[in-house]
C-alpha cells in the first residue's frame, strides 16, 4: 500500500518552468512518478522538454488532467498562495519543497486548505517517495528500495544518509516522507505516524527528529498508548548550543526545552531505542526485525 | 531577528499599547534632559539582545535627573552575557500595583497563533509554567476571525477582577495581536505588563522576535537589525546566504542540509572530537557559496582540520569539488580538507579532486574519523 503517493498517484508541478521545478519534474518521470503536468501562470501552452503539458492555473490543469496531487517549487513569496490554488481547485495531496515561507502566511493557508479537504506535505520538505512507485519531491530516487520500514523525518539530506544505510542492509522502505523544517508544517510527526499505522505495507518506522517543539515526546506518548508498529529513532541536535536556530526555522532549543537528551529520554521510557550514528540505525532495525 | 527593547516599544506604541515615553542615549549626560522631558523618576534600561538584564545591573531607577546621568553612568559599557552595553534607554517610570505577563507565539501543535496570559508578571515565564502552569491561559486564536471579543474578556478577566482594569488589558491585548500579525513576528512579549495605584495600565517592557522569512516585506523592521551583537562570522554567513553557529571546537564542518549538519556534529562528538561549527550550505549550492563558506570556517582560528560532507540531492557534489579547487587556490589553504561527497554527480566530483591533497572519505563515519585525527 505505502502512504500518500503510489501509483495512482497523477502529479502536477506548480512551478514547472523554473530552474528547480524543471528539473525535478525530469527526475520524477525518469523515477517513473505520473508526471500530467505543469503550472507556471502566463505559460500556459507549452510543452516541457519531457513533453509534460504546462497550464496557466491549477484549475485548468486539474480540468484537463484530473491530477489528484501537486508539488511545489515556486520561490517563498508566492508559495503559500500556490497551496491555495491547488486546494482550491480540489487536489488532495499537495508537496511544497519551497523553503522560506513566513510562518504567519502558514497558518493563514492552514485552515483554508483544511476546509477543502486538502493534505499538506511541508513546507521546506524534501517530498515523499514510495520506492518502485512514485516519487514526489526532490530526494535521490536510486538510494531507495522497496520494502516494509516507513521512514518520517524532519530533515532532508539526513533522511538520504539514512535511507542510504537502510537500503544497503536491505531493509526496503514503504514510503519515506520529510515533514519540513520549519515550526508549522502542514503534516507533523505525529500525523504520519498514524498513517504508517493504518498502513499494511508498513511493519516498523524510523523516526528522524531533531531540536526543538516537542513532536518527538508527542509521539513518545502515542508509542506508549500501543501502536502497532516496532520503532527506530535518531535525534540530531545533542551537541546544538541553547538558543541558535540550527538551519531549519524549527530547530531552536528556547527556555531549556525542545533538547535532544529530552527527546531520547522520551523515547527511552517507552522502550524505542535511539541510534547515536545514522548508521546504526541498521543495527537497530536488525534486532526488531529479528 | 532579535530587535531591541526601545525599537520593540516603537512597534508597540504604533499598534496602540500603552507605553511610557522613553529616550534612547548613548552617552551619561544626555541623561540629564532626558529625565528633565520626561520628568522623574525614570528607569534607566541597558540595550543589548540578552535577557536577564536587571540581574546583571543593566537596569536601575533614578529620581532624579542627576541620579539618572550616575545610573547611565553606571551601566553604559558594563558587559552582560558578553555584551558590551551600548546604548540605554531613559523611560518614565510607573508605580506598580500589579504585575502581569501577556504574549504571543504561533503554536507548533494547534499550528496556529496563541496568546498565553499570566497574572504572575516580572519573573521568569519558563519557571512560571514549569511551577505552576495553573497560572497561565493559553488562547490559540484563528488568524481568519482574528482575535475574538470573547477571548479578550477571559484573558483580561483572568488577569483583573477590576472591570476598568480588565477594559484596558483587554485593549492592550487586542493591540498585543495586532502588533504580532501585523510585524510578523515569532514572538511578542510584555513582561510585565503592569497595573500602577491608580488603576491605570502600561506596557512597561517590550520584546519581539521577528520571522527572518518575512523581513522581506518589512525593510523599516528589517533596518532594526544590530548586527554588533552577532558573531562577525554568523553575519558574514547571513549575508553569504549560509547557516552558520559558531562553537568551540577545532574541526571546521561545511554540510549540505540542516539535520545533516546537525548530525555530523553529534558524530564529530560521539568519537570524541569537537565541532568548531554548524555550518549548512544549503540546497543548489554554488562554488562561490563554498568559497564563502571556507572563508568564514578559517576565520576561526582553533580550527585545525575541515570536514565536507556533502549528500547531494538537489546539491551537486561536481559543484562543491570545483568550489573546495577555487578556494583553495584563492585563500592558500593549509589546514587539512577532508572531504566526503556522495549522492548527484559524484563521480565527476572525484575526478576533479583526484590528484589534489585533499582526504578523501568513503562514508560519513569515516569522514568523521579521519577529521579528529587530522585536527590532532
Amino acid at each position: 500500500m505505502s502512504i500518500l503517493v503510489d501509483r495512482e498517484t497523477k502529479l502536477i508541478v506548480q512551478g514547472i518552468t523554473g530552474r528547480d521545478g524543471g528539473f525535478h519534474a525530469s527526475q520524477m518521470v525518469a523515477y517513473g512518478t505520473n508526471v500530467v503536468g505543469g503550472v507556471t501562470p502566463g505559460k500556459g501552452g507549452q510543452k516541457t522538454g519531457d513533453g509534460i503539458p504546462v497550464f496557466d492555473s491549477m484549475a485548468e490543469a486539474v480540468a484537463e488532467t484530473s491530477a489528484n496531487t501537486s508539488v511545489i517549487y515556486v520561490p517563498a513569496a508566492f508559495a503559500a498562495d500556490a497551496i491555495c490554488e491547488a486546494s482550491d481547485a480540489g487536489v488532495k495531496l499537495v508537496v511544497c519543497i519551497s523553503e522560506g515561507l513566513p510562518v504567519r502566511d502558514m497558518v493563514k493557508v492552514l485552515p483554508f486548505i483544511t476546509e477543502r479537504g486538502t493534505r499538506l506535505i511541508g513546507p521546506n520538505s524534501p517530498g515523499i517517495i514510495s520506492p518502485g512507485r512514485s516519487k514526489v519531491g526532490i530526494m535521490p530516487g536510486d538510494i531507495h528500495a522497496e520494502g516494509s520500514v516507513g521512514v518520517v523525518s524532519r530533515s532532508g539530506t539526513l533522511t538520504y544518509e539514512i535511507v542510504y544505510h537502510l537500503t544497503r542492509s536491505g531493509f526496503g522502505q514503504s514510503s519515506c516522507i520529510g515533514i519540513g523544517g520549519d515550526p508549522i508544517v502542514g503534516t507533523n510527526l505525529l500525523d504520519t505516524m498514524e498513517l504508517f499505522a493504518e498502513d499494511d505495507e508498513t511493519d516498523a518506522v524510523v523516526l528522524i527528529g531533531e531540536i526543538g517543539g516537542n513532536d518527538e515526546e508527542l509521539a513518545a506518548e502515542m508509542i506508549k498508548n500501543g501502536y502497532p508498529k516496532k520503532v527506530a529513532a535518531f535525534i540530531a541536535g545533542r551537541t546544538a548550543p541553547p538558543g541558535k536556530r540550527m538551519g531549519h526555522a524549527g530547530a531552536i532549543v528556547s527556555g531549556g526545552t525542545g533538547t535532544a537528551a529530552e527527546k531520547a529520554a522520551a523515547f527511552a521510557e517507552v522502550g524505542v531505542e535511539v541510534a547515536d550514528t545514522p548508521a546504526q540505525i541498521t543495527d537497530i532495525m536488525k534486532r526488531l526485525m529479528a | 531577528m532579535k530587535i531591541h527593547e526601545a525599537d520593540a516599544r516603537g512597534i508597540f506604541s504604533r499598534y496602540g499599547l500603552p507605553v511610557p515615553p522613553s529616550r534612547m542615549i548613548t552617552k551619561p549626560e544626555e541623561a540629564r534632559a532626558a529625565a528633565e522631558e520626561l520628568g522623574c523618576p525614570v528607569v534607566v534600561k541597558a540595550q543589548v539582545l540578552v535577557g536577564g538584564r536587571g540581574k546583571a545591573g543593566g537596569v536601575k531607577l533614578a529620581s532624579t535627573p542627576e541620579e539618572a546621568v550616575e545610573k547611565a553612568e553606571a551601566i553604559l559599557g558594563i558587559d552582560i552575557k558578553g555584551l558590551t552595553v551600548e546604548k540605554v534607554l531613559v523611560a518614565k517610570a510607573v508605580d506598580i500595583e500589579r504585575e502581569f505577563y501577556v504574549g504571543m507565539i504561533f503554536d507548533r501543535g494547534t499550528r496556529m497563533p496563541m496568546m498565553m496570559v499570566s497574572p504572575a508578571g516580572g519573573v521568569d515565564i519558563e519557571e512560571v509554567a514549569r511551577a505552576t502552569p495553573e497560572k497561565i491561559l493559553k488562547m490559540p486564536v484563528n488568524p481568519d476571525g482574528g482575535l475574538m471579543p470573547f477571548q479578550v474578556r477571559r484573558m483580561a478577566s483572568f488577569l483583573s477582577k477590576d472591570r476598568e482594569v480588565a477594559k484596558q488589558i483587554g485593549k492592550a491585548l487586542k493591540g498585543l495581536y495586532e502588533a504580532f500579525m501585523g510585524a510578523d513576528a515569532s514572538l511578542a512579549e510584555i513582561n510585565p505588563l503592569v497595573e500602577s495605584p491608580d488603576g491605570v495600565v502600561w506596557a512597561i517592557d517590550a520584546k519581539i522576535n521577528l520571522d527572518d522569512n518575512a523581513l522581506f516585506r518589512h525593510p523599516d523592521i528589517a533596518a532594526m537589525r544590530d548586527d554588533s551583537a552577532e558573531d562577525r562570522g554568523e553575519v558574514d554567513a547571513r549575508e553569504a546566504d549560509l547557516s552558520f553557529v559558531k562553537l568551540e571546537g577545532k574541526i571546521g564542518c561545511i554540510v549540505n542540509g540542516a539535520g545533516l549538519a546537525m548530525a555530523t556534529m553529534d558524530m564529530i562528538e560521539h568519537f570524541g572530537g569537537e565541532p568548531a561549527n554548524f555550518l549548512d550550505i544549503g540546497g543548489s549550492s554554488s562554488p562561490e557559496k563554498v568559497l564563502s563558506a571556507m572563508k568564514i570556517i578559517l576565520r576561526d582560528e582553533n580550527v585545525r582540520s575541515i570536514l565536507i560532507n556533502i549528500f547531494g540531492g538537489i546539491t551537486r557534489c561536481d559543484d562543491v569539488a570545483n568550489g573546495l579547487i577555487g578556494a583553495k587556490e584563492k585563500l592558500g589553504l593549509d589546514v587539512p580538507l577532508i572531504v566526503r561527497l556522495t549522492g548527484t554527480n559524484e563521480k565527476e566530483a572525484r575526478e576533479i579532486l583526484a590528484n589534489t591533497e585533499m582526504i578523501g572519505a568513503d562514508d560519513m563515519e569515516d569522514a568523521v574519523k579521519k577529521a579528529i585525527e587530522a585536527a590532532g
